[in-house]
């Protein structure tokens, strides 16, 4: 027999799931989010789900084109950035909206770091905060055909009573993808599930945030209020689908648990002393920055240095 | 009760169906045996014999050519043919005695054996140490040695590593179902010379069946007790097996006995027990020759030095054309690219696969899943460290634990972006590894 050629180092053999498994199974966990959007918002939102994501891929393609390097769309990483950035845009934003965003995501936030893996913040979000600053009265305008008025977390922050019912169903008003409690938490379970992600993140996240906001949001522990904080704004879509997001976040183990706390913190710490109502997307885009300091600090001890008999 | 185990490892597919329930065979060499002076950790041994010596099975053929090294005993009667480097499994050349088969397998007469009662520790551990017995689970480490560390009365545990969480590899398997006694005996042998030392026989827990007769074996056996361990690769990896057996851990710098602990693999055991009751030399060992390439894949008791064809003839040649052959498991093992190799004191397995998806993988960008993290039995971060050696950035790569990767393969296998993190880590550990030694040797 003549000479094997395929020799390579061990292991031999190799989990399933690759990094395109993954994406498009994050992509497959915000379906729910997204159809009850449709739903809720009517076809405008569709479409504009439609330019946001067609706007993420086509800049990665053009770019990568023009570089003359690999192109990386098949990996889905794109998709999954546009997907979750028009989730976070309300239905009442132009078409050129998700296309300011999704350029700035990919190119600005994404390619011009490195591409997938290099970026210290996530695009998505990067791009959201972008847009909100840039062009605060589309980004804060949330009528629409089937809503008007304040979002239930601003109308809270007022004051006013809220249906929490309608909340955690989602027929109220808000971006696209954040309103429904229940379409996010189907598409995390699905993650879960897949053990895609885990509950460290959005776990410490959310009872960080339970406990910040119980403490310090003058209602003590009101369960009506602390419902709402739950179901209101971007707080389930951020915990369960953008803290989570590989990337920019700690690998660690006791990192995450710290970037959670923290999270929770400076949400509860924007939602109850910011002037907005709203606190999801800064405080993820803030821990972000944190990353490689809470990774420094929470390497964990290799096998066998804690002692013998540890 | 929680089960015995570790953190961090992974549950690949186990492929051991497709050899497990056929008993081992026994085969006879027919062409050349090979013998490598070195195939041992320590030094190479030093042949005693020369070209056109008529040698009989039994005899030693080298001997150990320092503290650190074993000797080597022909396993068939015949002719030495030529001493030269011929092709190992790793790929290098190395100096080996060849042997032209006579066919007749004439024996020496082995010395005499007393009663293990009557033998001494010394007269026991020079028995292995004349057998040439070494760490046959893959390591291959003088037997000796480790069972004579400095302060054998703090020797608390001997533990008879019968994980085997190696996929593919039955061989373990076969030993325990068909020779349990032999296994008792030898792990009892280990037991005398450690008075204080408590015998545990730590089986993995998807060979209930093992267990049990193990159990039955030595239920009244005093100091021994069968304990079984959560199925999980890399289970059998000495130091994890330590933690899941004796709550003890230890890291790269330290020894087992510095836990007060002794591991030894079930060829291991058993050897020991050729060497001391029966007073043979280590001559055998049982691969598995597995995979999907094969036609009959089985384990054999094969004679050391038997040519890596003969084992493939044996399982009933190919089936179809293996695209990569792996001397060893799927997750440690070496990819061979030539069969012209020995089978060797530390070869357990030959596995044949028709499909090798791993080398034509593209490795792409780290997504920082953590996977790796997860996964990784030493409970490092071989995501950096593979960053740190592509970089041959050695201040970063030791700061962060590198020396403390035991190489098992678990951060590649899970690694969704298919990096070949342990290959970047191993080879960096081998560079720093060699630095180490060459600053040795200067002083």
């Amino acid at each position: 027999m003549s000479d094997l050629m395929k020799v390579s180092s061990n292991p031999h053999i190799r989990a399933k799931s690759s990094t395109s498994s993954i994406m498009a199974a994050v992509v497959i966990a915000l379906l729910p989010a997204a159809g009850f959007g449709i739903y809720n918002f009517g076809l405008d939102a569709l479409i504009l789900i439609l330019v946001t994501v067609l706007s993420t891929v086509l800049t990665e393609y053009i770019f990568e084109k023009i570089l003359g390097k690999k192109v990386t769309i098949g990996d889905y990483s794109a998709v999954v950035t546009g997907l979750l950035l028009a989730l976070n845009l309300p239905v009442s934003a132009p078409w050129w909206i998700g296309v300011i965003g999704g350029v700035f995501a990919i190119l600005v936030v994404k390619l011009l770091f490195g591409g997938l893996g290099q970026n210290f913040m996530n695009p998505a979000l990067g791009a959201r905060c972008f847009l909100l600053i840039s062009f605060t009265s589309i980004m804060t305008n949330f009528d629409c055909d089937a809503y008007t008025g304040a979002t239930p977390l601003a109308a809270l922050k007022s004051g006013e009573a809220v249906n929490i019912f309608n909340m955690v169903i989602g027929k109220t008003s808000g971006t696209i993808g954040e309103t429904s409690m229940i379409a996010i938490v189907i598409g995390a379970c699905f993650l879960i599930m897949t053990g895609i992600i885990d509950l460290r993140i959005p776990g410490s996240y959310i009872v960080s945030f339970v406990i910040f906001i119980s403490l310090f949001g003058g209602r003590g522990f009101d369960y009506a209020y602390i419902s709402a904080h739950l179901a209101g704004g971007g707080l389930m879509l951020g915990a369960f689908f953008m803290a989570t997001d590989y990337v920019t976040r700690p690998i660690t183990v006791k990192g995450q648990y710290v970037y959670g706390i923290l999270l929770g913190i400076l949400t509860g710490i924007f939602r109850v002393f910011g002037p907005s109502s709203e606190g999801v997307s800064y405080a993820i885009i803030l821990g972000n920055l944190l990353v490689p300091l809470i990774e420094k600090a929470t390497l964990p001890t290799a096998f066998g240095k804690g002692g013998a008999r540890a | 009760m929680a089960k015995l185990t570790f953190s961090g490892g992974i549950h690949p597919y186990d492929g051991k169906d497709i050899s497990k329930d056929k008993p081992m065979k026994k085969i006879l060499p027919k062409g050349d045996l090979v013998y490598p002076l070195s195939q041992h950790i320590g030094a190479p041994a030093k042949a005693i014999v020369e070209k056109g010596d008529h040698v009989l099975t039994g005899q030693k053929i080298a001997e150990a050519g320092a503290f650190v090294s074993a000797p080597i005993y022909a396993t068939v009667s015949g002719t030495v043919k030529a001493i030269e480097p011929r092709r190992v499994v790793t790929g290098d050349n190395v100096m080996s005695i060849v042997i032209e088969n006579d066919g007749l397998y004439e024996e020496v007469e082995y010395p005499p054996v007393k009663p293990l009662e009557e033998m001494s520790r010394e007269e026991i551990i020079e028995r292995i140490k004349e057998a040439g017995i070494v760490g046959m689970g893959g390591a291959g480490f003088p037997t000796f040695i480790k069972l004579s560390p400095k302060e054998p009365e703090k020797i608390e545990y001997v533990i008879a590593n019968c994980a085997e969480c190696e996929p593919y590899l039955t061989s373990d398997y076969r030993r325990m179902i068909e020779e349990p006694e032999k296994l008792v005996e030898g792990l009892k042998i280990s037991l005398r010379l450690f008075d204080n030392a408590r015998g545990i026989l730590a089986v993995e827990d998807n060979k209930p069946d093992c267990i049990e007769l193990l159990k039955n074996l030595t239920k009244d056996e005093a100091r021994i007790s069968v304990k079984a361990l959560k199925t999980k690769y890399p289970q059998g990896a000495e130091r994890q097996l330590i933690y899941a057996a004796t709550g003890r851990k230890i890291n790269s710098s330290m020894l087992p006995a510095d836990a007060g602990c002794i591991v030894n693999n079930v060829d291991t055991v058993v050897a020991i027990y050729h060497a001391v009751i029966e007073g043979k030399p280590l001559m055998n060992r049982i691969v598995t020759v597995t995979g999907d390439a094969v036609n009959d894949p089985r384990n054999f008791i094969v004679r050391i030095g038997t040519n890596y064809h003969e084992l493939i003839e044996e399982a009933g040649g190919f089936k179809t054309e293996p695209a990569k052959i792996v001397s060893g498991g799927p997750m440690m093992g070496f990819a061979i690219f030539n069969l012209d190799v020995p089978t060797t004191k530390t070869a357990s397995a030959l596995l044949c696969m028709t499909e090798d998806a791993v080398s034509e993988m593209e490795p792409s960008a780290c997504i920082n899943c953590g996977r790796c993290v997860e996964a990784c039995p030493s409970r490092i971060v071989p995501r950096l460290l593979a960053d740190y050696a592509e970089h041959y950035d050695e201040e970063a790569f030791l700061s962060h634990d590198g020396m403390e990767c035991c190489e098992c393969g678990c951060c590649s296998y899970v690694c969704p972006a298919k990096r070949q993190l342990t290959q970047a880590i191993k080879s960096m550990r081998k560079m720093q590894l060699a630095k180490k030694n060459a600053k040795k040797s200067a002083k």
